[in-house]
């Protein structure tokens, strides 16, 4: 077909299709290689015309050629041209061009990003999301700025498939430029809190690519990574699974810590690791108990399966049932490697089933069975028969059923097992029948009592026709003969005759030396043996020369008389072989065994080393081990890791902190709450003004959770009626968090329940108060230091989770505490004022606080108004726990607090007797969790009233956004009125110039915030605060010595003035040298450490670390101001 | 995770390649070759190759291999499941998986693999969804499109994408509202030389042709759940629900799809619907052998076997049969040394007979063994478990669908060793 005869005719035909198939079926297109470049004009021309459907033919006969492997890269110019085409089915093809060639022409690349940076913006998110794909897919380098922006972008949009498509661009990105990880972890840290399904999967396997070592950022969305397991699409499904498994591993303890001990089978015993080492570890284990037990953690039993991970184990195990042969291995893998002995069984009846499928599939699952079978063999044997074999298998399956059938046989089912190896020795497949004997020699190994019987059987095989299988056997044959030689001489004898007839190297030399071994059991035949063999010397192979070599040695040694010169002809034989191995054995032996003057004092033991008793070989499985490497990996499908390949953690001797995982309303800080619960016991009124108090929390919480299936409904109901007296009473409230778990366990439970109770409560109040939207039964929690992203058009819904227990429970008080919810919004009014008013609040307590409390003391405060602004989060969940979606918080109760530092907006002589002031609340903005609250007082100290105020936005910094207050119509003379509004600062101390507007005229006026308040308390344990700190390291370190005034010197002082300066919270810490603080910027989330150590004489020091170095510097200035004033 | 796939058709050509990373040249496949050479045949080349800088998975579909390149840890499974996805939606685009149809529709199948996998992780696999996005080629629409410049490219994210039930597509609408289901059960059965059963069991599946408007919730019960051993479901049935009341209850997809696998044990006796009276004998002298093969109707619920076809893989000393049938017809083929006896519909009275002679290749060794014989069958109306659907309920819309279900059994591995 020539170039332009094939161009018109496609004009005329005008139809794709018509020509298409000739295309396809035009063998290398001849055309191609007669015209290239003319053929290319006439494509180059239709991409040029302005007519769609001359230009989507032109793109198809293009992509016809790249798929084939041509290369067309020539076209480039023509067809980026067409990347803004309105037919979407032209752009699509350009795009896949462009993808396939951008890395080649990158500059004429860069043509076409304009255009793509358009489509991040197009309102049709199909647009928005394949923009984004190719724009990540474009391998450029010089675009990565543009690429992270859009990604950024992206991950916050309101669409979750464009949000998708954000997290696969991520591994697009690291791989081009590693060095963006750090933001990319951001990214996906931000995604990884995104609760739709369709997001999980994708950037699951994102962390898995750039940051598989980040384990802690999966803790906070551990348990809604469980809950929507089952929803998220199958191949989300799996990544996720294989993620949980490592993650399992090393949050959870090994669930079968005390099986091992009581076990009777050695084999079992060892499952993870040798049985000394196990026991040591229940040794530790117990002694980690005690401990447990002392610090009153909780009152554990020898083993309690932690709760989360009972739940990734019920999660998991319906999706045995998927379809999906990868989500079922996963499953398996996951109960494998994670679950109780007694039930891994599960597992066993879908990994048979999916023997049925495709070829591939069994010679996967099958690889992974025979590992399994291994260790555990008991959940396969039912199966059995499963595993038996057909004729029409492909042969690389029939190895493999071999293998597990071998690792399933013992006493009882050995003899069916052997009548299937009967039949399968007939086969033709001459390679399964070697495999078969040696299955059966394994068989033969393991089961002392069918040792003769398969010894028979093979012996009979000796006789077969098939080389092969006679070679195979007489292999087999020798291992087994090497366990019992005495009772088998006749059989040694039988085989010495095999040296006629066979010729199989490996079966001659091994015939060769079992003789020699066992030369006295057969005194007579042995040498005639080595006769024969002294005269085919010259023409055997080299393992039989060897072997001949040796055979002469051991005679010589037991039988001199008979063999000297027959040994003597063999060694000079062997002196002159072309094998230098050869010449060398028999240089070696020579000196060894023939005794002359010179030689050494080693030929007296000649006899000794050639004819020591030999251990007879163990026949073992090659999948024995394997199972190191995680199942249903490749790297256990090859038996080498592969590159990426993530290795399974050991279990860990003690739990980590299970509350990391703990997501709710109030943060807690658990570790401070374990060091201190005894302390605390007697201190409880202390704490009680703050019922929202996080302290204690996760713990309880916690063990609340693992008793959340039994805790059941008559620990809801006491709860919410106990909830009513505690909110009524206001500052009344809990014994629970302070109590050490040493009390008697009812005291316990009622401490879950008040936790619960706590919990139930703000949920309620969230969903009363806000009743907005969403009907979608789903769960609701909100976290406080991390706020989740929120796309202000995305119906403001966020669906979070929480481990099903606590939604289950809080349903189900729901209806009750509604009531409570009332009073205490009645109640909060008086008392929200007192929150802020820290200092009063602090020193109060001071007085009241008796022995250690000071330590932590003064922490809940700056956590309390947080935890006060989110009372309004609502908690709507259904009983399955699955997802959760929050509502819009309405605006929490607005206190004016006269603790707080104010500034002054507008002051009164300018304001013609308006006076405006300003402080910043600290309490989370409720319509955007980027922006900061800043409160604001209206004074109107004119005669006359002021009307319409309200603020609009004037000169703003780009990125700047504003929230402003609703308008005040009316403010009558001589009265005041506060407002809340929101302010994004971008995370700079830029002022926000704003202008108030009353109804006469307009001030401009700036809010400036100080560093102190751009960020919001984040809490972590003392090790994850390690961890964070040792991620934020050199420049974003900074480090002062601070001389602390006099009045400073306690730690309290320090926590209170640090607290003040910053609105970071507390974190727990084991010593009292060390003041810790975590808060997190508002607008970025980056995290904001700081630590104040004290020494005994001399400066303390203060670090400070985070990640933005410019609110790294001011803040340390501003601490060490507040320290030092 | 996957990089690259490649397309190769039986004599070793790649007729089709896709990159969603990095372009992989070409001769990464080599190493397939290589691996294909040594293996016996198609069917024994291991899945899983390594190679110096990446690893080859591949399967083995239709006459083509698909392979694909991945270079770092991936679970294997994963990518054969996903490979096996992929073939089975050309099946559904274009009629049928095989080379010519590939490459007749390269663009499409070029747009599907686009759509199917992003950076080599899977996007949208679901059919329905895909059918949104890219619509299958039809004369009809070929000739629209022509006319009317409008393309096969859906312009709108399919809404099935963002639900929470991605495999429906909305705003289906029939005027027909139709809802059939076929248990297909198949007998994977061992049977020895003497006639025992050596394993057999039951798998079965439920194939569903649902075409109903809107927005339909069924429910499928059984008469008899407590058989099903073991299930595995399309992820639209709602496995609580299985779990406590052993019903289906599912938002079915639009059009064809499997709803659900199922297995009945060996431990519930399996009826093995026929029996086999084979003699096969090779002389000693080696020059030749007898065959003799009578099949009769064992335990069939009294309907009719049909479809009744035995293969013989033959030793490969024997070069030619000579037989007769009384009842169907047979073949021969030297080359691949495969019998193929047709019987067809099992007539009770009278049983079906083959036997005749066979003639080795001269001087050959009497062969070894035995053939196994490799049966075919099929039932109508009638699963062998026993399975019966006890009704079908739609609730979620108004109208009356139209509902039928069809019983068939087929033989599935069925071999009998002689």
């Amino acid at each position: 077909m020539s170039a332009s005869s094939a161009f018109s005719e496609e004009k005329g035909g005008g139809g794709s299709s018509s020509v298409e198939p000739e295309f396809g079926h035009d063998p290398a297109s001849g055309g191609i290689f007669s015209s290239d470049y003319k053929r290319h004009d006439d494509l180059k021309e239709m991409l040029d015309s302005n007519k769609d459907s001359l230009k989507l033919e032109a793109m198809k006969r293009i992509v016809a050629m790249i798929a084939r492997g041509k290369n067309t890269s020539d076209l480039f110019p023509a067809v980026v041209k067409n990347v803004a085409c309105k037919n979407i089915e032209v752009k699509k093809l350009v795009y896949v061009y462009l993808v396939r060639y951008a890395e080649e022409q990158q500059d004429l690349a860069l043509l076409s990003i304009s255009t793509f940076q358009r489509g991040l913006k197009d309102p049709n998110q199909l647009i928005r999301a394949s923009a984004l794909r190719v724009l990540s897919s474009i391998r450029v380098t010089i675009i990565v700025p543009i690429m992270m922006l859009a990604i950024k972008e992206a991950a916050s949009d309101m669409s979750p498939y464009v949000r998708k498509t954000a997290a696969h661009a991520i591994p697009k990105l690291y791989s081009l430029d590693p060095e963006q990880k750090d933001q990319l972890i951001e990214v996906i840290e931000k995604l990884l809190a995104d609760k739709t399904t369709l997001v999980a999967g994708s950037v699951v396997m994102a962390f898995e690519e750039v940051c598989p070592e980040r384990i802690d950022l999966i803790h906070k969305n551990y348990r809604k990574l469980c809950n929507l397991l089952i929803d998220v699409e199958e191949w989300g499904q799996v990544v996720i699974i294989n993620m949980l498994t490592r993650y399992a591993r090393t949050q959870f303890l090994n669930p079968n810590i005390n099986e091992s001990l009581l076990e009777e089978g050695g084999a079992e015993k060892t499952f993870y690791g040798s049985d000394d080492e196990d026991e040591e570890e229940d040794d530790e284990e117990e002694d980690k108990e005690k401990k447990e037990e002392a610090a009153a953690l909780a009152k554990r039993k020898p083993y309690v399966m932690d709760p989360d991970h009972r739940l990734l184990l019920r999660n998991t195990k319906p999706l045995l049932q998927s379809r999906n042969a990868a989500v079922v291995m996963a499953v398996a893998q996951l109960y494998f490697h994670l679950a109780p002995k007694a039930e891994v069984g599960v597992i066993a009846k879908a990994l048979v089933r999916l023997l049925r499928s495709h070829s591939e599939v069994q010679y996967v699952v099958l690889q992974n069975v025979a590992t399994m079978t291994i260790k555990r063999r008991g959940m396969f044997e039912p199966y059995l028969k499963s595993f038996y074999i057909r004729s029409t298998d492909p042969t690389q399956i029939k190895v493999l059923k071999l293998e597990v059938l071998t690792n399933l046989a013992n006493e009882t089912n050995i003899s069916t097992i052997l009548r299937e190896f009967q039949t399968y020795i007939k086969s033709m497949d001459k390679d399964f029948v070697a495999a078969t004997i040696q299955a059966i020699g394994r068989c033969a190994t393991n089961i002392g009592e069918v040792r003769d019987t398969c010894l028979n059987g093979l012996v009979q095989l000796l006789s077969n026709r098939d080389e092969l299988v006679v070679a195979e056997s007489v292999v087999v044959i020798k291992k087994l003969l090497q366990m019992q030689p005495e009772k088998h001489s006749d059989i040694i004898k039988h085989m010495a005759k095999l040296t006629d007839n066979i010729q199989v190297p490996m079966a001659r030399a091994s015939i060769l030396w079992l003789i020699g071994e066992y030369c006295e059991h057969v005194p007579k035949i042995a040498p005639d043996v080595l006769r024969k063999m002294a005269k085919s010397f010259t023409n055997e192979e080299d393992i039989v020369k060897l072997q001949i070599i040796n055979l002469a040695a051991k005679l010589y040694l037991t039988n001199s008389k008979q063999t000297k010169l027959l040994t003597q002809y063999v060694l000079n034989l062997a002196k002159y072989d072309q094998n230098y191995d050869i010449r060398d054995r028999a240089r070696f032996i020579r000196q060894l065994i023939v005794p002359t003057d010179k030689c050494g004092a080693l030929s007296k033991y000649a006899k000794k080393l050639f004819l020591a008793l030999k251990p007879a070989p163990v026949l073992e499985s090659p999948f024995k081990d394997r199972d190191h490497f995680q199942l249903g990996s490749l790297s256990h499908l090859l038996n080498t890791k592969a590159g990426g390949y993530q290795e399974l953690p050991d279990w860990p001797q003690d739990a980590p902190d299970p509350s990391v995982r703990n997501v709710e309303v109030k943060e807690s800080v658990p570790e401070w709450t374990k060091c201190s619960s005894r302390e605390k016991r007697k201190e409880k009124k202390v704490e009680k003004p703050f019922y929202s108090d996080s302290e204690g929390e996760s713990g309880p919480t916690e063990s609340a959770d693992s008793e959340s299936d039994s805790a059941s409904s008559s620990a809801s109901a006491s709860a919410s009626a106990s909830a009513s007296e505690q909110s009524a009473s206001g500052s009344e409230s809990d014994e629970s968090g302070e109590r050490s778990d040493s009390e008697e366990e009812d005291e316990e439970e009622e401490k879950k329940r008040k936790t619960k109770k706590k919990e139930s409560i703000k949920a309620v109040q969230q969903s009363e108060s806000e009743q907005s939207s969403d009907e979608e039964v789903r769960k609701v929690n909100r976290k406080v230091s991390k706020p989740p992203p929120r796309m202000a058009s995305e119906s403001e819904s966020e669906e979070d989770e929480d481990s099903p227990s606590d939604s289950s429970q809080s349903e189900s008080e729901d209806s009750e505490s509604e009531a409570e919810v009332k009073k205490k919004r009645k109640i909060t009014p008086p008392k929200a004022p007192a929150k802020p008013a820290k200092k009063e609040d602090k020193k109060e307590k001071k007085e009241m606080s008796l022995l250690d409390l000071d330590d932590f003391e003064p922490t809940p405060s700056p956590q309390v108004t947080p935890v006060g602004a989110f009372l309004s989060n609502s908690l709507v969940t259904d009983l399955e726990g699955l997802s959760l979606t929050d509502t819009v918080l309405s605006p929490a109760t607005i206190s004016p607090s006269s603790a707080l530092k104010s500034y002054e907006l507008l002051h009164r002589i300018t304001g013609e007797g308006l006076w405006v002031e300003y402080c910043f609340s600290r309490q989370p903005f409720i319509h955007d969790p980027h922006m900061v609250a800043v409160q604001i007082q209206f004074t109107n100290s004119a005669a006359v009233e002021a009307k319409s105020l309200r603020l609009e936005e004037a000169k703003l910094q780009s990125g700047m956004r504003v929230k402003e207050f609703p308008e005040i119509e009316v403010l009558p003379a001589g009265e005041s009125a506060t407002v809340v509004m929101g302010i994004d600062f971008c995370d700079s101390t830029q002022a926000a110039n704003l202008q108030l507007c009353t109804h006469t005229r307009k001030f401009f006026v700036s809010i400036q915030p100080p560093v102190g308040e751009l960020m919001i308390p984040s809490f972590m344990t003392e090790n994850e605060f390690k961890k964070e700190q040792g991620q934020l390291m050199g420049m974003n370190e900074i480090t002062e010595k601070v001389k602390l005034v006099e009045r400073c010197q306690n730690e309290h002082a320090i926590v209170q003035r640090v607290t003040a300066a910053a609105n970071l919270s507390r974190v727990p810490c084991g010593s009292d040298k060390e003041c810790r603080f975590a808060g997190r910027t508002v607008t970025s989330g980056s995290l904001v450490l700081v630590t104040v150590a004290t020494k005994e004489d001399g400066p303390c020091q203060l670090t400070v670390n985070c990640e933005k170095m410019v609110i790294g510097t001011m803040l340390v200035k501003d601490i060490l101001l507040a320290l030092t004033q | 995770m996957i990089h690259s796939l490649f397309l190769i058709n039986p004599s070793g050509d790649v007729f089709l390649e896709k990159h969603w990373r990095r372009v992989v040249g070409r001769s990464v496949c080599d190493y397939f070759f290589e691996a294909r050479e040594r293996a016996g045949g198609p069917e024994d080349v291991p899945p899983v190759l390594q190679t110096p800088h990446h690893y080859l998975i591949s399967i083995y579909r239709g006459g083509l291999f698909f392979l694909s390149v991945i270079q770092a840890e991936a679970p294997p499974l994963f990518v054969i499941e996903f490979l096996h996805r992929v073939a089975e939606m050309f099946q559904d685009y274009f009629g049928e998986c095989s080379e010519t149809v590939i490459k007749d529709n390269v663009v499409t199948v070029y747009e599907l693999l686009e759509e199917m996998l992003d950076n080599g992780f899977p996007l949208a696999t679901e059919s329905n969804i895909l059918k949104e996005m890219i619509r299958p080629p039809t004369i009809l629409r070929t000739m629209v499109n022509t006319l009317t410049g409008t393309s096969n490219v859906g312009e709108k994210l399919p809404t099935g994408q963002l639900s929470t039930i991605p495999w429906r597509r909305s705003g289906v609408k029939y005027t027909n509202n139709e809802a059939y289901f076929d248990v297909i059960e198949e007998i994977d059965a061992i049977v020895d030389k003497s006639g025992t059963t050596v394993c057999a069991e039951i798998q079965g599946v439920i194939e569903a042709c649902v075409k109903l408007s809107g927005m339909p919730d069924l429910t499928l019960s059984f008469m008899n759940p407590r058989l099903l051993d073991d299930v595995s479901f399309h992820p639209c049935v709602r496995f609580k629900r299985w779990e406590s009341e052993r019903v289906l209850s599912f938002i079915p997809p639009d059009g064809n799809f499997t709803l659900m696998t199922y297995h009945v044990s060996a431990q519930n006796l399996v009826a093995i619907p026929v029996y086999v009276k084979q003699s096969i004998s090779f002389f000693e002298s080696g020059s030749g052998g007898r065959l003799d093969l009578t099949v009769g109707p064992k335990q069939t619920m009294g309907k009719t076997v049909e479809g009744f076809v035995i293969t013989i893989h033959m030793p490969k000393a024997v070069l030619s049969t000579n037989l007769t049938a009384t009842q169907g017809s047979y073949t021969y083929d030297p080359t691949t040394k495969v019998l193929v006896w047709d019987i067809g519909r099992l007539n009770p009275q009278k049983l079906p007979n083959l036997r005749g002679s066979l003639s080795l290749q001269a001087g050959a060794p009497k062969p070894e063994d035995n053939p196994s014989l490799n049966i075919a069958l099929k039932i109508q109306q009638l699963a062998i478990s026993g399975l019966k659907v006890n009704r079908l309920d739609m609730y979620g819309e108004k109208y009356k669908p139209f509902k039928g279900v069809k019983y068939l059994t087929k033989a599935g591995k069925f071999q009998v060793r002689t």
